[in-house]
């Protein structure tokens, strides 16, 4: 039973690609054959944030167009053999994808037995957004607790419950979560940022991960290694329990609170 | 907070000002969300007429698309002013 689950939001640089890249390596890491593919067409970065980027060969839009096979497009990761990513095409033509050319490729890759297809949609509601989410099962939702990103996403959920093949067919929309980035529960506490609770409570679907901002975040994509590789860093470590809770796992949420400051701190630090 | 923090003036709780605008913008972006384009256009000249006659707030004109089982029912509501404030220009 394979599932396709799209990574979306609406906004651009929220974590779109950064969030696909890690829960693609978590699935891998938990032994699901996985497939990540950039639909950002004319925008390729998905092969750079995985770190693959002088391997790509050929991309989606040569499959879809019959210039490559499946097999010769994908590309597999060199930590995990269970891991596969299709790169997105830097051509200017915007109608390089089309749905028959998208449902074909998912279609070959569920015959192909991956457990998981996660498919990361380029930033805006255009084509590539909207092929992107049209054969979802799940959507996770990226956001950050800020107030276009909040926005954004909830137009975002209005075209994932009705512009998707299931909700076409009567089947309802599939099953919804939101991921928020950059929280930084300093500014939480202080009452400069939105908190997970107020994001949820407006946008009205659950949580599946927070990942607090965090340098390493940078530094995994200046090295082409997704953050969740990176154990010791709380937001490879938010990343690998969002994991979890995607497989339907129950774990609590960590890195919500600020850390404590000692005495010294507090009386003369910032 | 360290002792110096005392003496700077307070940031306003911003997040909760997000907040707030949110939830409005966002509820009102859900109620026309399944319409068609033409609600927002809609409601802005009937607007425009019904304030040739009387003076309501920009507010004051909800439109609403339902959807039942026969149908969709186009609901629309007016809020005018408490009698005497009105000020008809009609002439």
């Amino acid at each position: 039973m394979s599932e396709t689950i799209v990574i979306t939001s609406g906004k651009g640089g929220v974590g779109k690609t950064t969030t696909s890249a890690s829960l693609s390596v978590g699935l891998a890491q938990r032994g699901h054959k996985t497939a990540v593919i950039d639909f950002d067409v004319g925008l390729r970065n998905l092969d750079l944030i995985m770190g693959c980027e002088r391997r790509v060969v050929y991309d989606f839009v040569n499959v879809i167009q019959g210039e490559a096979s499946l097999k010769q497009a994908l590309i597999r990761d060199k930590r995990h053999d269970n891991l596969f990513v299709l790169a997105a095409s830097q051509t200017r033509d915007k109608d390089a994808l089309t749905q028959d050319g998208v449902g074909r490729v998912l279609d070959e890759l569920k015959q192909d037995s991956f457990d998981y297809i996660i498919c990361d949609s380029p930033a805006g509601i255009e084509k590539g957004a909207h092929l992107a989410m049209y054969f979802s099962d799940r959507a996770v939702v990226v956001v950050n607790p800020e107030v276009s990103s909040v926005r954004d996403s909830d137009r975002i959920l209005g075209l994932l419950s009705s512009k998707t093949r299931r909700a076409e067919k009567g089947e309802g929309a599939g099953s919804q979560h939101l991921l928020l980035t950059r929280y930084n529960p300093v500014r939480v506490e202080a009452g400069e940022m939105m908190s997970v609770t107020d994001v949820e409570e407006i946008l009205g679907i659950p949580v599946l991960g927070v990942i607090p901002e965090s340098e390493n975040v940078l530094a995994a994509s200046n090295s082409g290694v997704p953050v969740i590789h990176d154990a010791s860093s709380i937001a490879g470590q938010a990343y690998a329990d969002a994991v979890s809770r995607l497989l339907g796992e129950d774990v609590s949420m960590r890195f919500l609170d600020a850390p404590k400051k000692g005495f010294f701190k507090r009386m003369f630090g910032t | 907070m360290s002792l110096l923090d005392f003496l700077r003036p307070r940031p306003k709780n911003t997040a909760n000002i997000a907040r707030e605008r949110l939830r409005i913008i966002v509820a009102q972006e859900r109620a026309t969300r399944d319409g068609p384009d033409y609600l927002p256009l809609l409601r802005n000249e009937l607007l425009e007429v019904i304030r040739k006659y009387v003076h309501v707030d920009p507010d004051a004109v909800q439109v609403n698309l339902e959807r039942g089982n026969d149908g969709e029912v186009l609901e629309l509501s007016v809020a005018l002013p408490e009698a005497g404030r009105a000020t008809g220009t009609s002439g």
